[in-house]
C-alpha cells in the first residue's frame, strides 16, 4: 500500500468523523443532563438546508462569508429545533423516546419541503475549502490528512477539549452532571433542573445544526432529501459506545469513520473483501468493540425520566 | 368472574406504573367480592359510582389525543395554506381516505397489522424497561427466513407450510432481539447501541442475498437483475378477506397475539417478573429475579414479533422478500406502540388509527398533490403533540389516583 | 359533561368533513394540472380530443436526478406539447412502501385515468391484481418484461447497458491515469446493467485500463458515495462514473478535486459540475410515452413490451456542451453508438 493511499484513508476518516463529532458530542449534553434526544437526525437535516440555502444565495455577494453566515443560520435551526424538543420533553414530561422519533419525522419532513420549494433541483456549493496548518501540514503521510482538512473539520476536534472541560471543569458541567445523576438532589440546592435540561437539550440541537451544515456546507457539498440517511442515529449510539465522555465518544467516532474509510479503499483495491461484508464492517466492528471492558461508564442515572418535583 | 374494575384498567392504560400499587389491592377485592352474599354491599354500591364517574375519565383520555391531533392539524393547515392549498379540502381528503371507503378502512387494518405485532413486542421490551429500536433488523430476519424457508419447502402441505413458516419467522427475529440481549446480559452493551448498528447490518444481509442466492431468477435471464426474491408459493400465502383490497387473515394473528401477549404479561409469573423487572429493578433484584436474564427474554420476544411482523407482509401482502419489506415498521409500531399506553390491548387500537392515519396521508397527497414531505411534516407534529399532551392525562390520573388508592385501601382493611 | 360534549363535537365535526369529502373540488397544488374528481368510478376509455389524464406511482422524489425524475420530466414534456388542458398529470412519489403504493394506483385506476404508469419494479404484483380489476384502464410498468398476459399492461424497461457502454469508450479515451472509479449503490437493477456495460466498453477500448468498483450498500446515502468517490480520487482515478440518485455525491466529489471527469446516467447530470461531466446516458421515455397515448387512444390498452435502446431513441448519450470533448473521443462515442444502433457491437446486460 503506498503512502497517497495511506494519506488518502486518514484524510478521509478524519473529515467524515466531524458531522458524528458534532453531533456525539451535542447529544451527550443533552443525555448528560438526562434527556434522550433521538430526533438529532432530523435536527441534522432541518440544519444542514439552513446552512446551505443560505450559502447557496449568499456566496455570491459575500464571498466565503457566506459559508459562515450559512453555519450560523443552521445553528440557530438547530437551537429552535432543540427547543422544540425541549417543550415537548422536559415541560410537557413527554416519552422522550417517542417524542424524538416525532421530532426526526418532523425535521426530516420539514427539510425536503423547503428544500422542494425553495430550491427544488440538487446544486453544489464550493463550500468550505481546505486550510493548510503550516509546517505540520508538510509532516509526511500524516501532514496532508490531519492538518489539512476545513476550519469545520478543525472545530469539530477541537470540541472535544472544548466539551471536556466544560463537563469536568466548569460549575456549569457539575449541575449538568448533578441533574443527570441525582435531579432531586440537584433540585434541593437550588439549581433549575428544567433549566439546566433546556439549555443542555438546545446545546445539542445547536451542534446537530453545525453536523448538518458541516455535510452540506464542508463534506459533500449538496443538499438532498435525507441527506443524513440515519447518520443522527449512529451519533446516539455513539454517545452510548463512549461512556457519555467527550474523549470516548471521540475514540469511537474515529474507530467508526476509519473501519468505513478503510473498507472503501479496500473495494477501490479490489482487495479480497467482498462489498457486502465491507460495508457492515464498521457496524460490526463497533459492537464488538464494545464487548471488551475498558473502564465502562454507566449511563446518567436519570437518563429518560422527567423531572418532578416531589416525585422521586 | 370478577367484574373488572373499570378504574384499574384506565389506570393502566395510561400510567403502567400505577398498576403495580393497585394491582394487590385488585387482587384482595376478587377475594372479597367472591365471598359476598347476594345483597348489594356498600362496596358494590361504591364500584358503581366509580364506574360511572370514570366514564368521564375514558371520554378524557380520548379526548385528550384529539385535540393534539387537531391542534397538529392546526399548524398544518397553514404550511398548506403557505403552499396554496386549501386545507379544509386536503383535511377531508385525509379523512375520506382513511374513513370514508372500504379501500381505506381495508387499508388502514393492512397496515395496522405489523404496526400491532411490532408493537406488541415493543411493550414486552418497555415493560422490562429496554428499549428496541432494532425492529426493524427483526422484521428483515423474519421476512429472510419466512422466504428462505418456504421455498425451500414449499412442497409441504398448506396448513403444515403456514405454521411452521409462521415459526420460523418468529424464531429468525428473535435471534436478531437475542443478540443485543445477550450482549446486554453478558457484556453490559448498551441495547440502542447494538440494535441501531444491527439494523444496518440486517439491512445489508437483505441487499446481499436478494442480489446473490435469493434473486429470482426470472429477473436474471431477462436481464433485469432486480432486489426481489422469486413469489412464495401460493400454499403459503395468507387469503385475503375482502376482495380487491389488501386485507390479509394476518390481520386476525395480529389481534390474538395481542391477548395472548396481555395474559403473558398479566397473567403468568415470567411476565410479572418481566413487569417487575421494568418496575422496579433493584427491588426484583433483591427479590431474587434475574434481572438480565428477563431482559434477554424481553428483547428476544421482542425481536421475534417484528419477525412475525415481516412474516406476515411477506406472506399476505408482498407475496415476494422485497429490497423495502420493512416499508420503516420499525419505527412506526414504536410510535404505535406508545400511542396504546405500552399495553398490548391499547395497542390494538392505536395501531389501527396510526394505520389509518398515514392512509389518509397518502390519500391527501394524492388529492392535492403536495409534496410526500408534507406528509412527514404533519405525521411528526402529530405525533410530537399528542405525546406532549398525555401530561394533561398524567397530570388528571394522578389526582384521580390518589383519591382511588385510600378508597381501595379503607375497603380492603374494612372487608 | 363538558369532556363528553368537547368529544361529540369533534366526531360530528370528523363525520361532517368525511361526508362532504367525495363532493370536494382539490385545488391544484403546486403541480401545474389540476382538476375534478368524479365521484364514482366512471371506466369509460378516453376518446382522443378529451383530456388524457396520467396518474404515475413513483419510488423516489421528482428530484431525484435519476429514476424518478427522468419519468416525471417525460411526462411534463409531453404536457408542455400537448397543453396542460389536454394532458393532466397527477404523481404520488417516494412511494417506497410497497402497500401504499398499492392503495395509491388502486385509487388513482378508480378515478378514471386512461393511463396509471407504476414507475417501480417492485409495484409488479400489485399492477397484475389491480389491472385485472380495471380492465378498461391502462397500465404501465416498469423497469420489467412482464406483462402477466394482461392486455391492459404494458411493461418498459431500459437497456442501461448500451448507453453505459458508450460512456465506457469515452472514458477509456479520456482517462490519462488509467484508472477508472465506478461508486455503484447495490449490484442490482439498472445500476448493475449500466456499470457492467460501462467495464465492457472500458475494456474494448483499452484492456489495461484499471476500472475499480465500489458499492455503497444503499441507494440514497449520498454521504457514503462521497467517500467512496473520494476514496477513487485519492488512489489516481481521474473519470468516475455512477449510478442511482446518491451519485449527486459523487460528482461532488469529482467537482471538490477539480480535474476529475464524470459519466452520467438515467438523468442529464451536466447541470451538476457543468465543466466536467462529459456526457450522460438519458433515459427519455417520451417516444414510448408517446406511441403508448396514441394506443390507448385508438383502444389498444397495453400488451407490448418497451426497452429503451440506442436505436428507438429511447436511450440518448447527452454529450455536455460545457465540456469541451476531443473531436476523436466524440467520434470514437458516435462510432460505438453506432455500432450498437446497427447490431455489430453487443453489450452484454
Amino acid at each position: 500500500m503506498n503512502t497517497v493511499v495511506l494519506t488518502g484513508i486518514i484524510t478521509s476518516a478524519i473529515a467524515f468523523a466531524t458531522p458524528y463529532l458534532y453531533a456525539a458530542i451535542g447529544e451527550m449534553f443533552s443525555q448528560r443532563s438526562g434527556v434522550v434526544n433521538l430526533g438529532v437526525d432530523g435536527i441534522m437535516l432541518v440544519g444542514a438546508y439552513a446552512g446551505f440555502f443560505v450559502a447557496l444565495n449568499t456566496t455570491a455577494s459575500l464571498g466565503p462569508m457566506g459559508l459562515w453566515l450559512g453555519l450560523v443560520l443552521a445553528a440557530l435551526a438547530g437551537l429552535l429545533m432543540g427547543l422544540f424538543m425541549s417543550v415537548i420533553s422536559v415541560t410537557l414530561k413527554a416519552e422522550q423516546g417517542i417524542s424524538g422519533i416525532g421530532l426526526y419525522m418532523f425535521g426530516l419532513g420539514l427539510s425536503s419541503l423547503l428544500f422542494r420549494v425553495t430550491i427544488g433541483t440538487v446544486k453544489t456549493v464550493d463550500g468550505f475549502k481546505p486550510v493548510p496548518i503550516p509546517i505540520l501540514s508538510n509532516i509526511p503521510v500524516i501532514g496532508p490528512a490531519l492538518f489539512n482538512q476545513s476550519v469545520v473539520v478543525y472545530g469539530a476536534f477541537l470540541l472535544v477539549p472544548l466539551a471536556w472541560f466544560v463537563l469536568e471543569r466548569t460549575t456549569w458541567g457539575l449541575k449538568i452532571k448533578a441533574v443527570g445523576q441525582s435531579p432531586a438532589a440537584a433540585d434541593s440546592l437550588g439549581v433549575s433542573v428544567n433549566r439546566v435540561r433546556y439549555v443542555c437539550v438546545c446545546v445539542g440541537g445547536m451542534l446537530a445544526g453545525i453536523a448538518g451544515a458541516s455535510m452540506s456546507l464542508a463534506t459533500v457539498k449538496l443538499f438532498q432529501d435525507n441527506l443524513t440517511a440515519g447518520l443522527g442515529f449512529i451519533a446516539v449510539a455513539l454517545v452510548y459506545f463512549g461512556g457519555w465522555r467527550p474523549l470516548g465518544i471521540l475514540l469511537g467516532a474515529l474507530l467508526f469513520s476509519t473501519i468505513t474509510s478503510l473498507q472503501n479503499f479496500m473495494q477501490v483495491l479490489n482487495v479480497g473483501i467482498s462489498p457486502d461484508l465491507a460495508v457492515m464492517l464498521p457496524y460490526i466492528v463497533t459492537i464488538v468493540a464494545l464487548m471488551f471492558p475498558i473502564n465502562r461508564a454507566r449511563q446518567p442515572a436519570a437518563l429518560n425520566r422527567p423531572f418532578e418535583r416531589g416525585e422521586s | 368472574m370478577a367484574k373488572i374494575d373499570q378504574t384499574t384498567v384506565v389506570r393502566r392504560v395510561i400510567d403502567p406504573a400505577f398498576s403495580c400499587r393497585l394491582s394487590f389491592a385488585f387482587w384482595g377485592r376478587i377475594t372479597i367480592l367472591l365471598g359476598m352474599p347476594p345483597a348489594i354491599s356498600p362496596a358494590i354500591r361504591r364500584t358503581q359510582r366509580k364506574i360511572r364517574a370514570n366514564w368521564n375519565d375514558i371520554a378524557f383520555s380520548l379526548t385528550l389525543p384529539l385535540l393534539a391531533v387537531l391542534f397538529a392539524l392546526a399548524v398544518g393547515a397553514i404550511i398548506l395554506l403557505l403552499l396554496g392549498v386549501n386545507p379544509l379540502d386536503a383535511y377531508a381528503a385525509m379523512i375520506s381516505g382513511a374513513f370514508g371507503s372500504v379501500q381505506g378502512i381495508t387499508q388502514s387494518i393492512a397496515k395496522a397489522t405489523p404496526l400491532l405485532l411490532v408493537g406488541l413486542g415493543i411493550c414486552i421490551a418497555f415493560r422490562a424497561s429496554v428499549i428496541n429500536i432494532g425492529a426493524e433488523g427483526q422484521i428483515i430476519l423474519g421476512a429472510l427466513a419466512a422466504t428462505a424457508f418456504s421455498l425451500a419447502f414449499r412442497t409441504l402441505p398448506d396448513w403444515l407450510l403456514v405454521t411452521l413458516t409462521m415459526i420460523v419467522g418468529f424464531a429468525a427475529g428473535a435471534f436478531w432481539g437475542f443478540i443485543p440481549g445477550i450482549l446486554k446480559a453478558r457484556f453490559g452493551v448498551n441495547e440502542i447501541l447494538s440494535t441501531v448498528m444491527l439494523n444496518v447490518v440486517a439491512a445489508q444481509i437483505l441487499l446481499a442475498l436478494l442480489k446473490g442466492p435469493l434473486m429470482d431468477t426470472q429477473g436474471v435471464t431477462a436481464g433485469t437483475f432486480l432486489p426481489q426474491s422469486e413469489q412464495v408459493p401460493g400454499s403459503v400465502w395468507l387469503p385475503r378477506l375482502v376482495p380487491q383490497t389488501l386485507l390479509h387473515t394476518g390481520a386476525f394473528v395480529a389481534v390474538i397475539l395481542a391477548i395472548v401477549v396481555y395474559v403473558f404479561l398479566w397473567r403468568t409469573t415470567i411476565g410479572y417478573r418481566i413487569r417487575a423487572v421494568g418496575l422496579n429493578l433493584d427491588a426484583s433484584r433483591y427479590a431474587g429475579i434475574r434481572v438480565s436474564i428477563y431482559q434477554m427474554l424481553a428483547l428476544t420476544l421482542a425481536g421475534g414479533f417484528a419477525g412475525l411482523a415481516g412474516v406476515v407482509e411477506v406472506l399476505g401482502v408482498t407475496h415476494r422478500l422485497l429490497e423495502g419489506i420493512t416499508s420503516g415498521y420499525g419505527f412506526s409500531g414504536i410510535v404505535a406502540a406508545l400511542f396504546g399506553g405500552l399495553h398490548p390491548l391499547g395497542a390494538i387500537p392505536a395501531s389501527y388509527l396510526f394505520g389509518s392515519l398515514l392512509v389518509g396521508a397518502d390519500k391527501m397527497q394524492r388529492a392535492m398533490q403536495v409534496p410526500s414531505s408534507l406528509v412527514y411534516v404533519l405525521l411528526g407534529l402529530i405525533v410530537l403533540f399528542v405525546v406532549g399532551s398525555q401530561y394533561y392525562a398524567r397530570k388528571r390520573a394522578t389526582r384521580r389516583a390518589s383519591t382511588t388508592v385510600t378508597t381501595v385501601e379503607e375497603e380492603v382493611a374494612t372487608a | 359533561m363538558k369532556t363528553r360534549s368537547v368529544l361529540i363535537v369533534c366526531v360530528l365535526i370528523a363525520l361532517l368533513l368525511s361526508s362532504c369529502a367525495p363532493g370536494a373540488q382539490p385545488s391544484g397544488g403546486a403541480q401545474p394540472a389540476g382538476g375534478t374528481q368524479p365521484t364514482a368510478a366512471p371506466q369509460q376509455p378516453a376518446a382522443s380530443g378529451s383530456k388524457f389524464r396520467v396518474a404515475v406511482v413513483m419510488p423516489s422524489a421528482i428530484n431525484d436526478m435519476a429514476f424518478s425524475q427522468s419519468m416525471y420530466n417525460a411526462l411534463l414534456a409531453i404536457q408542455k406539447e400537448m397543453g396542460a388542458d389536454n394532458f393532466e398529470i397527477k404523481y404520488s412519489e417516494n412511494m417506497f412502501n410497497v402497500p401504499d403504493a398499492t392503495a395509491a394506483i388502486r385509487d388513482y385506476a378508480s378515478q378514471g385515468f386512461n393511463l396509471v404508469i407504476a414507475h417501480g419494479s417492485q409495484y409488479g404484483p400489485s399492477v397484475k391484481e389491480i389491472a385485472t380489476d380495471f380492465p378498461k384502464v391502462a397500465f404501465a410498468w416498469g423497469t420489467d418484461v412482464n406483462t402477466f398476459g394482461l392486455p391492459n399492461v404494458t411493461a418498459y424497461t431500459a437497456a442501461a447497458e448500451e448507453g453505459c457502454y458508450v460512456n465506457g469508450v469515452m472514458a477509456a479515451k479520456l482517462t490519462k491515469s488509467k484508472k477508472i472509479g465506478v461508486t455503484g449503490p447495490v449490484e442490482v437493477g439498472d445500476a448493475k446493467t449500466c456499470i457492467d456495460g460501462f467495464t465492457q466498453g472500458v475494456s474494448a477500448t483499452d484492456p489495461s485500463i484499471q476500472v475499480s468498483k465500489t458499492w455503497t450498500g444503499s441507494f440514497s446515502d449520498v454521504a457514503k458515495m462521497t467517500e467512496a468517490a473520494k476514496a477513487h480520487i485519492a488512489n489516481g482515478a481521474d473519470v468516475l462514473t455512477g449510478s442511482s440518485q446518491s451519485v449527486v455525491g459523487s460528482i461532488g466529489a469529482a467537482k471538490d478535486a477539480g480535474n476529475v471527469l464524470w459519466f452520467g446516467t438515467q438523468s442529464d447530470q451536466a447541470s451538476l459540475a457543468s465543466n466536467l461531466v462529459v456526457a450522460s446516458q438519458v433515459y427519455d421515455w417520451v417516444p414510448t410515452l408517446k406511441e403508448l397515448i396514441n394506443n390507448i387512444n385508438s383502444g389498444k390498452l397495453g400488451g407490448n413490451t418497451y426497452t429503451l435502446r440506442l436505436n428507438n431513441d429511447g436511450l440518448k448519450v447527452a454529450y455536455n456542451s460545457g465540456y469541451n470533448l476531443p473531436a476523436d473521443v466524440k467520434a470514437a462515442g458516435d462510432a460505438a453508438i453506432a455500432g450498437i444502433k446497427d447490431g455489430s457491437i453487443k453489450v452484454q446486460p
